[in-house]
């Protein structure tokens, strides 16, 4: 009883700093500027060599600057630069090391050259790796690991600096790109591409075993500083695409500072690696990485005046032209468990949130006609709804090597259109996705140069008075007779025709009704389905074999360029021959040579009419039921601005802003304790300590009856 | 007694070798080497040549149990089994494959599962027992039936069912508590006493239940029936004679528990955005850090055993018949 009161007292008293109890944050953020989100995954690296998911991005892409960004609004995606000074240059030479001209064919193009000049002035955020002493030696660069000991985190260093970002930064990092102990994952790709790098990495691994490596000292032929702010890297051959790697945090810029103080022994002991201390010259630094439990970027002193909130169309937004960041500080939770975050985000305490299954139906409500609308509580809490379509695929594939559904006979391809037609990804939307996607009409997602609106799959979909509807079950069925299996038996054999399909085992809440479904659609033409659930390594060692017949499969984009999809069918990227990302093991000498075609070509209708081209060869085949492209929802409440997503730029913190007196409002009025169950409970364990008490006498009694006369 | 105990720390050492070559067997049967250099690396643009320089860098490039290659004792010593395995008795738990201190790491987040295990464990004997001994002094009574069927269905519903019920109605509904988060120092108890509570009131019906049994069995006792026929009432027969002699198997039940409550809880942890050591191994698993899990493994190994020993020392303070030899 005593312990209840107490804890009464204490919540109370809580009360009484004036905010919300159920206030996750310390009372003096109530009124700042800072925004407040959750990560559901700890991320694995920090360090931009190594980093390559979108929850690392979260936090790196506020940090590091490469040289290009995306333009915020624009689509189709468009790069434009970000320290840059200007676009790149690119010249073109030939094997003779002949200068060519911009239109020269991309066949006689043997090495491009890019050129990068970066803008002055731009400084680091404050670190101790710059910090010097008066004599102008650094001032934590020969520590002890003794005394590497007495710092338990960076904030620990009490001195920091700052310095210039020059075109020696960016040089530094593509050459960390080839160290063989840091395993960049695009080390391979890049080593295909960036000329000399391929060697660099071997001449890395005969120094490797040293604490620390000046990149400086040794030179990379393909990659040159030609000046402080001027760098180039030559490519072999045209690799057009090669822009986009520009604006990835992989081509960020790294002083030699930072990696060098944290290779200093004890460093790592103390958990003080690069890997989990950016440095950057972006508007953000990170002050609290603790991914167990939150992280904290802080708005960087040192971030340059120069970046403005650029024309998004409208000429009503304040925020044009004004300098970013609007934010001061990000605070970024560790929630695992949708539930909660959900309901954190309702109570205000986060302010942007995902839809996830299980609060879709809370959140939306969907039209007879498929629009999707807030539902009416949530419109209440002004909160607002943003969706755009990922650059993505999930897909029904079907192994092109195998005997029965692969190959490039009449009988494989009808059999692959039969199926892609009775494969309902409009259901599946439906059942599985709330909603939240599009079917796919082909390889290529909307928001990407090559997509075509108001164009459709003519062997799935027919074009109806009523709009383009996928073909009936009998055409489906027609089709598989003329495949030679006529109610889906073998027309030599007799047999059923039996398929397996591999997909990655999950213990999701949908995962079984999903195979059962699957199931289904094959049903529907009486083909038996036989379903080869596994663990995920098996299904990519399956996959590499080339021991699969169906399975499925899901590509998000690298960077917005029809060829990021279209490279998923050129026969050299074969997955089960080449371990390429051809995961269908598709080959066709024709898609293959137009694929050479429009790889390096800019976008241009004669890029256009060779992406239909290659489309139509790619319906026509089948070698996936083009399954769907996902639909991305994000919520905001009130008291954000509500910039549109934007599907492949991740430093997109900056261009945010929020009104913390109006969220201070909004979480008081949302969050008032409700006290009389407290009351209540009290009085129910009274009541209840009063009857055992009661029925405590009254057995004493009966069972001694001359104990209460004494 | 200090024979004994040193005796128990030398059978450890095979336990522990056995804990550890199960686990490492069962962790390169789901994942071999390539596999774990491919989810680290991930599945974009990846081929072989950064595998095998993943494994290189990471050690993988060495057989599992012997390597032929290598001459006299090299054939087990450059091994995976006996490079990655005996540094851990060691107590050096190295790396995570992100670079993190794994020793650290664990210092760091055993203080939060035990912010949140110590409490729940403490207050629910409490609760336990209390509620068992309510049953048991009322045994064969409305309120001893209607304790056993509300414990009967405590213990039906599962621990996720209280979890979100809880969040829901303490946090979402009538906004006492934050529904999740964890604070430093003193900051921390409006984070932890949600998960406390839930963690009380899921072990209810099973503990209750489990105590009252033990009391019962108690009351059945020659020395009780000699207790009330020397004229004690039913109150001191129960709180002076019996709660003694029940305590016996319930502080060994709990004393094994005890260095377990650093492991952390799962599920708790994972709802209430706990960063504990439960959430640290599911992270590892799900990540495929396989030094973490292996340090992870070993620790519980050893914890367990360190119970062991602790409940066989405590029986020797509760009951005085015991003697360790």
């Amino acid at each position: 009883m005593r312990a209840v009161s107490i804890a009464i007292f204490g919540m109370i008293l809580l009360g009484c700093d004036g905010q919300p109890w159920n206030n996750p944050y310390p009372s003096k953020e109530s009124n700042a500027n800072i925004y407040y989100g959750a990560f559901a995954e700890r991320p694995k690296y920090l360090d931009p060599a190594k980093a390559y998911s979108v929850n690392e991005a979260v936090f790196i892409s506020q940090i590091y600057e490469p040289p290009l960004q995306y333009h915020y609004f624009e689509r189709p995606y468009t790069l434009e630069p970000l320290t840059a000074a200007h676009m790149p240059t690119v010249q073109y030479f030939d094997k003779e090391g002949e200068w060519l001209p911009a239109n020269a064919s991309p066949h006689d193009i043997a090495m491009s050259v890019y050129e990068i000049s970066i803008k002055p002035g731009i400084l680091y955020q404050p670190h101790p790796a710059f910090a010097k002493l008066p004599d102008g030696r650094y001032r934590y660069h020969n520590l002890t690991e003794k005394q590497v000991r007495h710092y338990a985190s960076l904030s620990a260093f009490k001195e920091t600096g700052t310095r210039e970002l020059t075109a020696e930064d960016y040089v530094y990092q593509i050459k960390r790109l080839a160290r063989p102990d840091l395993n960049s994952p695009i080390s391979g790709l890049m080593s295909k591409h960036i000329v000399g790098l391929r060697d660099y990495s071997q001449v890395l691994r005969e120094v490797e075993g040293e604490e620390w490596i000046d990149l400086r000292q040794y030179p990379l032929s393909g990659v040159t500083v030609l000046d402080r702010y001027r760098y180039q890297i030559k490519i072999n051959g045209d690799y057009p695409q090669f822009r986009y790697w520009l604006a990835m945090n992989f081509f960020a810029p790294m002083p030699w500072e930072a990696e060098y103080f944290h290779s200093q022994p004890g460093m790592k002991q103390q958990n003080l690696v690069l890997d989990w201390y950016p440095v950057g010259t972006g508007p953000y630094q990170l002050t609290v990485n603790n991914p167990n439990r939150k992280m904290v970027l802080q708005r960087n002193p040192n971030y340059r005046h120069d970046d403005f909130y650029p024309d998004d169309g409208t000429s009503d937004n304040p925020k044009i032209g004004q300098p970013m960041p609007f934010i001061d500080q990000a605070v970024y939770s560790l929630e695992r468990e949708a539930i909660p975050r959900w309901n954190k985000f309702l109570q205000g305490y986060y302010d942007t949130s995902t839809l996830t299954s299980d609060s879709y139906s809370e959140a939306v409500n969907m039209s007879p006609q498929g629009s999707i609308d807030l539902t009416p509580d949530m419109q209440e809490k002004g909160i607002t709804l943003q969706t755009a379509v990922a650059l993505a695929n999930y897909s029904l594939g079907f192994n092109m090597l195998d005997d029965v559904v692969g190959g490039d006979s009449e009988r494989a391809q009808l059999l692959r259109r039969a199926i892609s037609i009775v494969v309902d990804y409009e259901e599946f939307i439906a059942i599985f996705a709330n909603g939240r996607g599009v079917a796919a009409q082909g390889p290529v997602p909307p928001g990407i140069f090559g997509f075509k609106y108001n164009d459709f799959n003519p062997y799935v979909y027919t074009d109806t008075s009523q709009g383009v509807e996928r073909k009936t079950l009998e055409e489906a069925r027609d089709l598989l007779a003329q495949a030679g299996y006529p109610n889906g038996r073998d027309r030599l054999t007799g047999k059923p025709l039996v398929l397996h399909y591999d997909t990655v085992a999950s213990s999701g809440p949908d995962a079984k009704a999903q195979l059962a479904w699957m199931r289904k659609q094959f049903e529907k033409l009486d083909i038996q389905l036989q379903i080869l659930t596994t663990q995920y390594n098996r299904f990519q060692e399956k996959m590499r074999d080339g021991n699969f017949q169906l399975f499925s499969w899901g590509w998000y984009a690298d960077y917005p360029d029809p060829e990021n999809f279209l490279f998923l069918f050129y026969s050299p990227n074969s997955r089960s021959l080449y371990d390429g990302m051809n995961a269908a093991n598709y080959s066709n000498p024709e898609y293959d040579a137009l694929f050479e075609e429009m790889f390096d070509m800019p976008d241009s209708l004669e890029r256009q009419e060779i992406i239909d081209k290659m489309v139509a060869i790619l319906r026509q085949d089948a070698p996936l039921a083009w399954g769907y492209h996902p639909k991305d929802f994000m919520l905001s409440h009130v008291w954000m601005s509500h910039e549109p997503l934007n599907q492949i730029a991740n430093n997109n913190l900056k261009y945010l802003s929020i009104d913390p007196a109006l969220r201070q409002q909004y979480r008081q009025a949302w969050n008032q304790p409700i006290i009389w169950p407290l009351l209540l409970l009290l009085g129910l364990l009274i009541l209840f300590a009063l009857l055992i008490m009661r029925h405590y006498r009254k057995k004493v009694h009966q069972l001694n009856p001359q104990v209460e006369k004494h | 007694m200090l024979r004994y105990i040193l005796q128990r720390v030398l059978y450890a050492i095979p336990i522990l070798l056995g804990v550890n070559i199960i686990t490492f067997l069962l962790f390169f049967t789901i994942n071999s080497p390539d596999d774990m250099a491919r989810a680290h690396l991930g599945d974009r643009h990846i081929q072989q040549a950064e595998v095998d320089n993943w494994k290189a860098s990471h050690g993988y490039d060495k057989p599992l149990f012997i390597n032929y290659d290598a001459q006299g004792v090299k054939k087990i010593s450059q091994t995976l089994l006996f490079e990655k395995s005996l540094r851990l008795f060691m107590f050096d738990f190295g790396y995570s494959y992100g670079d993190r201190d794994i020793k650290a790491d664990v210092k760091e987040r055993m203080w939060p599962s035990l912010a949140i295990a110590v409490p729940a464990l403490l207050i629910g004997l409490l609760v336990n027992i209390t509620f068992a001994m309510l049953m048991a002094f009322f045994r064969a009574s409305h309120i001893d039936t209607l304790g056993v069927v509300i414990c009967l269905a405590m213990m039906s519903i599962s621990t996720l069912f209280y979890i979100i019920a809880g969040q829901y109605l303490i946090s979402k509904m009538l906004h006492w508590v934050p529904i999740s988060g964890y604070s430093d120092g003193l900051g921390a108890w409006k984070f932890i006493i949600l998960p406390v509570i839930v963690g009380i009131i899921s072990g209810l019906g099973a503990g209750a239940r489990w105590y009252r049994t033990l009391y019962l069995e108690e009351m059945g006792k020659d020395y009780v029936r000699t207790a009330r026929a020397k004229g004690l009432s039913d109150g001191v027969v129960l709180f002076k004679h019996v709660f003694k002699n029940a305590l016996i198997p319930i502080l060994t039940g709990v004393v094994v528990l005890i260095p377990l409550l650093l492991i952390g809880s799962l599920l708790l942890e994972s709802f209430f955005a706990i960063p504990g050591l439960g959430t640290y191994m599911i992270d590892a698993i799900a990540q495929q850090d396989f030094p973490i899990v292996r340090a992870m493994v070993f620790l519980g190994a050893l914890l367990y055993i360190a119970g062991l020993i602790l409940t066989d020392i405590s029986y020797t303070w509760v009951d005085p018949r015991v003697r360790i030899r």
